[in-house]
């Protein structure tokens, strides 16, 4: 046995760091591909920049996340070979930022139940002893601040507007609950970085979570969901159907044109 | 080593890059220009950070600080992006809040670390008229750093710089 082997350990983590990393980045990186389809598509004009410009803010951080665990990785794989040239199964983000866009309610159900989640996240993972990873939830923790803001706002709107406005969110709602549980499923990856101040487990999360969703819910005049199962398997590479449509565009162009550059 | 005299022409030369969305306004008043470094070999390290995590003008500035310094005679330039300490725009130095005003745009209201997210309810100030019965129109704009607002008494629509 060579477990206090301290060369094998550095190792182990720098590979734990890595998997940590990357899921922080496919998360991202999902989630800004589902809402750049809203692009054009909004409806309205102020909604489009809005959605985009979220958008925006998580391909920057993707690009950071995976630009760093290339490097953890040192494989020589950059950010581009991470996004690109992955197939389905070596993708590591949670089912709920690979979910279609569906009705603008969708959306914004999906948006409210990961922001708030991403924040949460964030702020803890200021504290990290990871340069990398303080520096982009600094940054990030600004960005998620508004998307929280945004998606808040909306949901009350909807939820407490019009009868129809009010269908259509609970049904989003309803529709996206059994994706949240996901959020917060801890594996030996989170708790060993967790327990060395680097990572967050992400089931310390949860609390904080249900209480602000409950408030924004409750505010919207809209009804918690009872739903009792949950979809899990993202962060071992298991995705949803829509998934792999979403690969096929994310990744066309950069497949038949590699290393095409602007 | 460090060349402290000439960090100080290469440090005006990299503030004096107009940012490519507002080029009324240079990255010096922004405050993204967080260090220069030149060392005795003429080697000249510029630390720059991004107002947000995806804003695409960050690397159209790191071309045109390199560009700005070659035509300086400096062509040893690595400019280095930091993400820690995140950029706030408290940063934002007098001078720039003063040419964002001039130029049609509210600056930011607040302090940044008042909050995260001003308050709608205040009215921020019309670029154009000085009236503050403005209201919101989006928190988010035509670059990432921006929300829509319009004035309530002249009608028009105007950009801030939100708090951030």
């Amino acid at each position: 046995m060579i477990a206090n082997d301290s060369a094998g350990t550095t190792d182990s983590m720098a590979r734990a760091l890595f998997t940590y990393t990357l899921r922080l980045g496919d998360d991202a990186l999902i989630l800004a591909q589902r809402l750049s389809e809203w692009a054009s598509r909004a409806p309205e004009i102020e909604e489009d920049i809005a959605l985009t410009n979220i958008a925006l803010d998580l391909l920057g951080q993707a690009r950071a996340l995976l630009d760093y665990a290339g490097t953890l990785e040192g494989a020589g794989r950059d950010e581009d070979d991470l996004a690109y040239l992955r197939s389905e199964r070596e993708f590591t983000n949670v089912h709920l930022v690979e979910q279609e866009n569906g009705d603008f309610a969708h959306t914004i159900a999906r948006q409210l139940f990961f922001s708030t989640y991403q924040l949460a996240l964030y702020e803890e993972l200021i504290s990290s002893r990871d340069e990398l990873l303080a520096g982009v939830a600094a940054k990030g923790v600004k960005e998620a601040a508004y998307h929280n803001d945004h998606a808040t706002q909306w949901t009350i709107r909807l939820g407490d507007g019009t009868d129809e406005s009010h269908r259509r969110m609970q049904a989003a709602v309803d529709r996206l609950w059994p994706f949240t549980a996901e959020l917060f499923e801890a594996d030996d990856v989170d708790r060993a970085l967790a327990a060395q101040g680097i990572g967050v487990d992400p089931s310390t999360l949860n609390a904080r979570w249900a209480l602000s969703i409950a408030e924004v819910l409750s505010s919207a005049t809209l009804t918690p969901p009872q739903t009792t199962w949950s979809s899990h398997g993202g962060r071992r590479g298991v995705h949803t159907e829509g998934f792999g449509y979403l690969l096929a565009e994310m990744q066309y162009l950069h497949r038949s044109h590699p290393d095409a550059k602007w | 080593m460090v060349n402290a005299v000439l960090a100080v022409d290469v440090r005006e030369v990299c503030e004096s890059v107009p940012d490519p969305e507002l080029p009324f306004i240079t990255v010096g008043d922004l405050g993204i220009v967080r260090d220069v470094i030149v060392d005795h070999a003429g080697h000249v390290e510029v630390v720059v950070t991004p107002t947000y995590s995806g804003c695409p003008a960050t690397e159209v500035i790191r071309d045109d600080i390199v560009a700005a310094l070659r035509a300086h005679g400096h062509t040893d330039v690595h400019v280095r992006t930091v993400l820690a300490p995140a950029w706030t725009t408290d940063w934002i130095t007098p001078a720039g809040l003063e040419k964002l005003a001039a130029n049609g745009i509210a600056p930011p209201s607040s302090r940044s670390d008042d909050a995260h997210i001003v308050d709608v309810s205040i009215g921020v100030r019309c670029p154009k008229c000085g009236s503050t019965n403005t209201k919101v129109v989006s928190r988010f704009g035509a670059t990432p750093c921006m929300a829509m607002h319009r004035c309530a008494d002249c009608l028009e629509p105007f950009d801030q710089v939100k708090p951030h």
